[in-house]
């Protein structure tokens, strides 16, 4: 067995150069990476806590908009007034992660980077339009979150790189988001399939802007651009909800296993997205 | 292997323990403070028989390296009576049995009381989401939710200035 390491750097530089090393594993939350150190899924020489760096926990307000520290628990996100009333949506999907005692320590940017293609945390971001700052031995950059996940268990980052915030834009008036998933439990449980659906209206409630995210129909997380497309211009008549599931359902090519079939998932990602969307819809002031 | 220097305070008092790199907080407690009421259950975050509060916050203390309790607030089952005294949330299980075996208990417990402590007048409904990830194999949840709610009553009671 290798000898194993631990490090809490206090500065982002000092956190991408010691996860440069070959066997670094960097540690937000844990509540994905103890549980593989345990069962021998990984063996990391050595463990980066990112939990000390200056902002990577903690939410603050930037330009109208949200920076949330990338290690920063499911329990604050949940407690945060302001975000809760701009993206309740990325909330409800962070806040879906496991039990309480997960809750006081999972992080979105574990969620994200765990890449399990059911992650709840992911699809309303996505939706969001949300960004990631990136710190890596080459300095710092910007992506769109949905770029991350490579396929499941895989990330686009390379080697020493790692999430140190997420960017939220600035919400206007009458905006707003939900995250729906299924499954069969209703609590701690994985995503049968998840939708996460980001709105703006126009003063007269036709949706201006629409984004529509789906969980674990997919290797990875999807922004169904065509879903979005189908919102646009309607008040979410039947029609458009109709137009909006299919459109859903067309790009989904998920996996049959114990928790669902293929041909379930699919069904299931379009009763979601329009449920989603619905909610979404109600929470910007839209009236059907 | 070079082990770590972890400063502390459990249950109001400073600790200090040296730990492994990969040493648990579960693990940390168990065998380097002997403070043997968290216990492992899962190892995955599972069962919640480990729960500890860690700053404020109900986690799964197998589910945290020890060197990441450095400088934090650590509050187990052990610092829950006070001077001999049961907590309430511990008289009212016994009073209502929501107990067998007891290997759950410590941290049904602990996560009774963060609940409390954020809310002290939960529903049912919102006691048994927020106890879901503690896990009984024996006593079922009903006896402990009525503990549970019988102890919020108490403690509000007790807050009302006569």
């Amino acid at each position: 067995m290798s000898q194993l390491a631990y490090l809490a750097p206090s500065s982002p530089e000092e956190a991408a150069k010691a996860l440069a090393a070959s066997g670094a594993r960097p540690l937000s939350g844990g509540t994905d990476l103890l549980v593989q150190l345990r069962s021998g899924r990984t063996s990391p020489s050595l463990i980066v806590d990112l939990k000390r760096i200056a902002g990577a926990v903690g939410i603050r307000e930037e330009a109208g908009g949200f920076v949330i520290g990338a290690s920063t628990s499911g329990a604050v996100l949940g407690e945060h007034a302001g975000l809760l009333r701009a993206w309740p949506g990325v909330v409800e999907g962070a806040n879906l992660i496991g039990s309480t005692q997960v809750q006081g320590r999972a992080s979105l940017a574990g969620n994200l980077c765990n890449a399990s293609p059911a992650a709840d945390g992911v699809p309303a971001l996505v939706a969001a339009r949300a960004t990631c700052v990136i710190v890596g031995p080459n300095g710092r950059r910007e992506a769109p979150v949905e770029s991350i996940p490579a396929g499941p268990g895989k990330t686009s980052l390379a080697p020493g790189e790692f999430i140190l915030e997420f960017r939220l834009p600035a919400r206007p008036p009458r905006a707003s988001d939900a995250y729906l998933r299924l499954t069969p439990r209703t609590e701690m449980d994985i995503a049968v399939a998840g939708a996460g659906v980001n709105l703006v209206l126009h003063e007269d409630g036709t949706v201006a802007e629409a984004h529509v995210a789906l969980g674990a129909v997919a290797p990875t997380v999807l922004h169904v651009e065509a879903a979005g497309a189908a919102l646009v211009g309607t008040r979410l008549e039947d029609e458009a909800l109709a137009a909006l599931a299919a459109a859903a359902q067309a790009a989904c090519k998920p996996i049959s296993d114990k928790r669902g079939t293929a041909e379930y998932r699919t069904r299931i990602a379009g009763v979601l997205a329009r449920r989603a969307a619905v909610i979404a819809y109600q929470r910007a002031g839209g009236q059907r | 292997m070079s082990k770590i220097h972890v400063t502390t305070t459990v249950n109001g008092d400073p600790a200090e323990f040296l730990a492994t790199p990969g040493m648990t907080l579960l693990d940390a407690l168990r065998d380097e403070l002997g403070l043997t009421g968290a216990k492992e259950g899962c190892g995955s975050g599972d069962c919640g028989a480990c729960s500890v509060i860690v700053d404020g916050r109900l986690v799964c203390s197998c589910l945290m390296l020890a060197a990441e309790a450095e400088g934090q607030r650590v509050e187990t089952i052990e610092g829950m009576a006070q001077n001999g005294q049961l907590h309430p949330l511990q008289q009212k299980f016994l009073e209502h049995a929501a107990l067998q075996c007891g290997f759950c208990t410590p941290g049904l417990l602990m996560g009774a009381k963060a609940l409390l402590d954020s809310n002290p007048d939960p529903t049912e409904t919102e006691a048994r989401y927020f106890l879901a990830g503690n896990l009984c194999r024996c006593t079922g949840y009903d006896k402990v939710i009525r503990a549970v709610l019988d102890a919020a009553a108490e403690l509000r009671q007790e807050r009302t200035p006569a």
